[in-house]
């Protein structure tokens, strides 16, 4: 029995960020914001079934703040 | 064989980095540094990089990391550009850097010179701070005194502020952008100066590991403790009779340390261990203390660059927290939200509370402003803020309930909150 391995993971440019909230938005399941609108990133790995999501929610930044490192 | 064959004949107790000091002022020149501690050896890169490990030497920047281990990484790296040896000591309380670029350049000096050799760099710049006057001037008669032949050597100036020595912002500096940290990877040693591989050390690390070319491991491990060998510059300040930079074994025990510095000038409620990235130690703990690495970091704070803070009890930690939280957060370089947004609310919060002038709910949204904000910018700027905000939560939250009451009536501690210059030494 093989389990799923998480190989992409989010991560954001915090210098980029611009706390247009789209990503939050675009992928509630992992992405957050703060009391000033900036995202939070409680887990970094993205499950398989949100990979998907995690790329249209990576496209959709505006800043290019939004980074996803697919091995 | 053993190194310690042909080493000089070593002075066998401290001062070893501070050997030499006097009460002259001015730098040390190079004939005096030569007959302090005799000339340079030549070494190939592998036996250098060999003896630093077996040194046990770690960075004494506040990060602690393996000296030999950086440098062998670096030297796998082709086109390397420069060695720098970062002199912005931007942490109010810490001045064991200015005093070593200040007063004794060369044995700095000497350590970058056998450093870039052993990892390949071609040149060595020296970054220091504006306010660093003493460091700048010192550097350039150094410098003068110098062969630039083999390795070039060059100063750089750049501007104060809190975030400006942390090293990505010293690579922008140098490469012409405003002094901030930048977004890590890539790290210096991949891309640093020039977009090159570069090797980035604090001076007190190349100063140790000038000692260590010289003398030997064996040497080197007379003092300290086998986990944390040598010997470590510590500066410490306020309630204490002679605030100023100290070298001592590391494992010498805290009290050691506080008696150096002419005892408490009144009875102490706690200190600051690791400088205003660090951690409150109540007074209780001291007699239990040493300057150990290991054992600090099992106690969950760290030495950092070598800064003890002693606060007296006549002084209020809450008061004084919320001076040094207000004071961080102004500091942030405006770069990341959750560093700009995050530490003003902290510090806001924090001040209430200490105020005795918060709402309700203020405790808890401070301690969840705390964790959100922790690991969200490009630099660890606000990860030590909220460090500092939990430990004095911590030692002085049980007072807070007396803030309320009324105000402070505490002595202001005179905790310095920017650059410092002219403190005395040893």
């Amino acid at each position: 029995m093989t389990t799923f391995r998480e190989t992409a993971k989010l991560r954001v440019n915090p210098i980029m960020c611009e706390a247009h909230g789209l990503c939050a938005e675009l992928l509630p399941e992992l992405i957050r914001l703060d009391d000033w609108g900036y995202p939070i990133i409680d887990v970094d790995g993205v499950p398989p079934e949100l990979l998907g999501l995690a790329r249209r929610a990576v496209d959709a930044c505006p800043t290019l703040a939004l980074l996803l490192d697919e091995d | 064989m053993s190194f310690t064959e042909d080493r000089l004949s070593p002075p066998r107790a401290l001062p070893r980095i501070l050997q030499g000091l006097d009460s002259s002022p001015g730098p040390m020149d190079m004939l005096r540094h030569e007959r302090v501690h005799g000339p340079l050896p030549r070494l190939s890169p592998e036996r250098l990089i060999d003896v630093v490990e077996r040194s046990g030497l770690r960075g004494r920047g506040g990060a602690d990391f393996p000296t030999a281990v950086k440098l062998r990484a670096v030297a796998s790296r082709r086109h390397m550009s420069a060695l720098v040896v970062n002199g912005s000591e931007t942490e109010p309380a810490s001045l064991k850097d200015h005093l070593l670029l200040a007063r004794l350049p060369h044995l700095v000096l000497d350590g970058a010179l056998l450093a870039a050799r052993a990892v390949g760099a071609g040149e060595i710049i020296v970054k220091v701070d504006q306010n660093a006057v003493d460091p700048v001037e010192a550097l350039e008669q150094a410098i003068s005194e110098r062969d630039s032949v083999e390795m070039p050597i060059s100063l750089a100036v750049g501007p104060d502020g809190y975030v400006t020595g942390e090293e990505t912002a010293v690579i922008q500096f140098l490469n012409g952008h405003p002094a901030k940290p930048r977004f890590v990877p890539p790290r210096p040693f991949d891309r640093g100066y020039r977009n090159r591989p570069t090797l980035i050390q604090n001076p007190e690390t190349l100063a140790q590991l000038a000692l260590v070319a010289r003398h030997g491991d064996t040497w080197y491990r007379e003092l300290g403790t086998s986990v944390d060998p040598g010997s470590v510059l510590v500066t410490i300040s306020g309630a204490v009779a002679h605030p100023g930079v100290y070298e001592l074994a590391f494992g010498t025990p805290m009290l050691d340390l506080l008696q150096a510095a002419g005892g408490g000038t009144e009875p102490l409620q706690a200190l600051l261990v690791g400088g205003y990235f660090g951690t409150w130690m109540p007074a209780r703990a001291t007699p239990h203390l040493h300057l150990s690495r290991e054992e600090l970091n099992s106690a969950g704070c760290s030495l950092g660059a070598g800064v003890i803070i002693a606060l007296g009890q006549s002084s209020c930690g809450l008061h004084e927290s919320a001076r040094i939280v207000d004071y961080l957060a102004g500091q942030s370089t405006g770069q990341c939200g959750p560093c700009v947004h995050g530490l003003a609310a902290i510090a806001g919060a924090f001040g209430a509370l200490a105020d005795g002038v918060a709402h309700g709910r203020e405790q808890d949204r401070l301690l969840r402003w705390c964790s959100d904000v922790r690991g969200r910018g490009a630099c660890h700027h606000p990860n030590g803020v909220v460090r500092f905000v939990e430990s004095a939560l911590e030692v002085f939250g049980p007072e807070l309930a007396t803030h309320g009451a009324g105000p402070c009536r505490s002595r202001p501690a005179g905790l310095p909150l920017g650059p410092q210059v002219g403190w005395h030494s040893t």
